[in-house]
């Protein structure tokens, strides 16, 4: 990457969702820890992936960049611009500047509305174009995810999964964002649709310079799309790197397990691995294990493990681990 | 060696009121002991359909069986009365779903619902069928197998109910066991659990498994033949390995080209397949992949190519030759 301007810096930054008793007087009896304490930057132009299995807390990091989740701590920063401590109205004019591709595109589209309407929405809410204009405009954006610029009178049960999806990437162009979470967009895709819609964001990307975060649990299409990758276990981040850093040289046990538990569209090769096949399934995020929250499931971990939380520090330039069992 | 269990020109219908969706359209194939056999293809293309129907347990009306047989030990299962067949279910041949909350009875306890399907075909008392549950649990890998048999499903994690849904299909020593997407819905570290389990069990138990999935990675992981399905029809059956590494059918191939591995880095972008899948209600008079097809000749556009061999153990629906690009 020859442009390394950070756009987005994430420090700190935690989301607690409280747990509440009773229906009148709600007491809090506990908090869910969806994130917990995770720093990083997203640079300009990249496409940074976040994996990890489901509940680790992915798309609440997602959704607390936007602030469509208020944090309950840390720092989030777009274009140097504090959003955490911005006004509604000053994050409304942000919000033109980033954008989001939901995971389902059935439930993502309003079903009662044209796909006029639906792509028509942000141009309407950001006073973008009106008139003519916006009916201009809302063809030229189907015209770049590839629909046909006659079907704007439709609405979203005529058309397929596929399509729907690349209805929401119109949606999420419209205002002309600089930057892009895309939550899962391709995960309720058929396989031979999945590609069309990768391809479709590489090609966006190109042609506006996008910034892409993208959510996924596909290890195998993050290795396809992304630049860096950051592996999240239990509301934390357990490891960042550079793409084929994190790949072929994994220092994390949970990344060398999550890596290793991927099977091959190659029987000779996939059958011939190694794999690690971790213990039980990912404990709750309601009362995470101490220490590194992962020494419950970890083949190497210590006594201290369980004691102390490991730093979260850089042992190689751009490679990120959080794990006291990596000497550097 | 006799095949275990022979299918022979299946055709399942379903009426709607926009006509009659042609969901499985004359796939024959043959099933050895103690073999696995994976099924692929994308949603709606008949792969579940294919196997519920073996079982009458296709919802008739709107479904129908219009043609065909599955012998099974010198019987044939479509014809057998409702009582013959409901013995044959659970003790023959059974079943593991998708999404293992939806097959499981909330209300009903774990032990119960296990015990359930022993007394009624094994003729056993229900101190019997509790020992052999706790056995059954525990070889799935349930810990504390006596006292989780009180708990309800809502009690076990995804990847836990799962294993108590193979433990149930176990339960009365199937020779046959079906699982239809059985780790769609878990995470990868938990789908690599439960492929090691059934592997495991499959061998143990000598069983023949049939593996319906979308993922053809999944298939090269535990698969000893592979059918790969497309709009109700059989494209390609092969030996897992001469399937992929020697690809005949123009689906089979594009759909390879189009997944990208977690082991390598392709530069380039993903190869695609134009278009979607066609819709069963109407589907094109000639080859149905032909509108998607970057082989396809005049030919395909009128005639459905039959399923015929083109290589020891390798049979293909395709009137064309990949390799040359001629009609074959």
């Amino acid at each position: 990457m020859s442009d390394k301007q950070r756009l987005v810096r994430v420090r700190e930054l935690k989301k607690y969702f409280p747990i509440t008793q009773g229906i009148i007087f709600q007491r809090e009896i506990g908090a869910c820890k969806a994130v917990d304490d995770v720093s990083f930057d997203i640079y300009k132009g990249e496409t940074l992936g976040l994996v990890g299995e489901s509940g680790c807390g992915k798309t609440t990091i997602g959704r607390t960049i936007l602030q469509l989740y208020r944090p309950t701590s840390g720092e989030v920063y777009f274009d140097d611009l504090d959003l955490v401590s911005a006004s509604g109205s000053k994050l409304r004019e942000l919000r033109k500047r980033m954008q989001m591709i939901f995971q389902d595109p059935y439930a993502s589209l309003n079903s009662r509305w044209t796909i006029s309407r639906i792509i028509g929405e942000p141009l309407r809410v950001h006073k973008l174009f009106s008139g003519a204009e916006q009916t201009d405009r809302v063809e030229e954006l189907l015209d770049l995810v590839s629909i046909d610029a006659h079907c704007v009178n439709r609405y979203p049960h005529e058309f397929s999964g596929g399509q729907r999806q690349r209805i929401g990437i119109a949606r999420a162009l419209a205002s002309e964002p600089e930057f892009i979470i895309c939550d899962e967009p391709i995960s309720a895709l058929d396989v031979s649709i999945q590609a069309q819609v990768v391809n479709l964001l590489e090609d966006l990307q190109e042609q506006f310079g996008l910034t892409y975060l993208f959510i996924a649990h596909d290890l195998s299409m993050v290795r396809h799309i992304c630049n860096r990758v950051a592996v999240m276990y239990l509301g934390v981040i357990a490891e960042l790197a550079y793409r084929d850093e994190l790949y072929t040289n994994p220092l994390h046990p949970y990344t060398q397990a999550l890596l290793s538990a991927v099977p091959i569209p190659d029987p000779v090769v996939t059958r011939a691995r190694q794999r690690v096949i971790l213990e039980g399934d990912p404990p709750s995020p309601i009362n995470p294990p101490s220490g590194c929250r992962f020494h419950t499931r970890c083949p190497i971990a210590k006594d201290y493990c369980s004691e102390d939380v490991p730093e979260w520090r850089e042992v190689k330039k751009g490679h990120w681990v959080a794990c006291h069992e990596v000497k550097f | 060696m006799d095949p275990l269990l022979q299918v022979r020109d299946l055709e399942v219908q379903f009426q709607t009121l926009e006509g009659t969706v042609h969901a499985v359209n004359g796939i024959s194939y043959d099933l050895d002991p103690g073999q696995t056999l994976g099924i692929v293809g994308e949603s709606g293309c008949g792969k579940s359909v294919s196997v519920l129907s073996l079982l009458q347990l296709i919802p008739e009306p709107p479904g129908k069986i219009a043609g065909g047989e599955v012998i099974y030990r010198n019987e044939d299962l479509l014809k057998m009365e409702k009582m013959d067949i409901q013995n044959i279910r659970g003790t023959d041949i059974s079943m593991v779903f998708q999404d293992p909350m939806t097959s499981l009875n909330p209300v009903l306890t774990i032990g119960r619902q296990l015990n359930e399907a022993q007394v009624v075909h094994l003729d056993i008392t229900r101190e019997e069928a509790r020992t052999r549950s706790v056995e059954l649990l525990n070889k799935v890998g349930i810990p504390q197998p006596a006292e989780r048999l009180t708990d309800y499903p809502h009690q076990f994690s995804g990847g836990m109910r799962q294993r108590v849904m193979i433990a149930m299909a176990l339960s009365c020593i199937p020779s046959i066991l079906i699982a239809d997407e059985p780790t769609t819905a878990l995470d990868v570290t938990i789908q690599a659990q439960i492929i090691e389990l059934t592997k495991n069990l499959r061998d143990e138990m000598d069983m023949a498994v049939i593996w319906i999935t979308h993922d053809l990675a999944v298939i090269a992981e535990l698969a000893d033949r592979i059918i790969v399905m497309y709009a109700g029809f059989i494209v390609e059956e092969a030996d897992v390995f001469q399937l992929f590494s020697n690809p005949l059918h123009p689906y089979a191939l594009s759909l390879l080209k189009s997944i990208p591995r977690v082991d390598k880095h392709i530069d380039d972008r993903l190869a695609t397949i134009s278009g979607f899948p066609p819709n069963n209600l109407n589907l094109p008079p000639g080859c149905s992949f032909a509108p998607r097809c970057d082989y396809a000749v005049d030919r395909c556009w009128i005639e459905v190519p039959l399923l015929e061999g083109v290589g020891p153990e390798h049979r293909i629906a395709c009137w064309v030759d990949v390799t040359t690009g001629r009609e074959r």
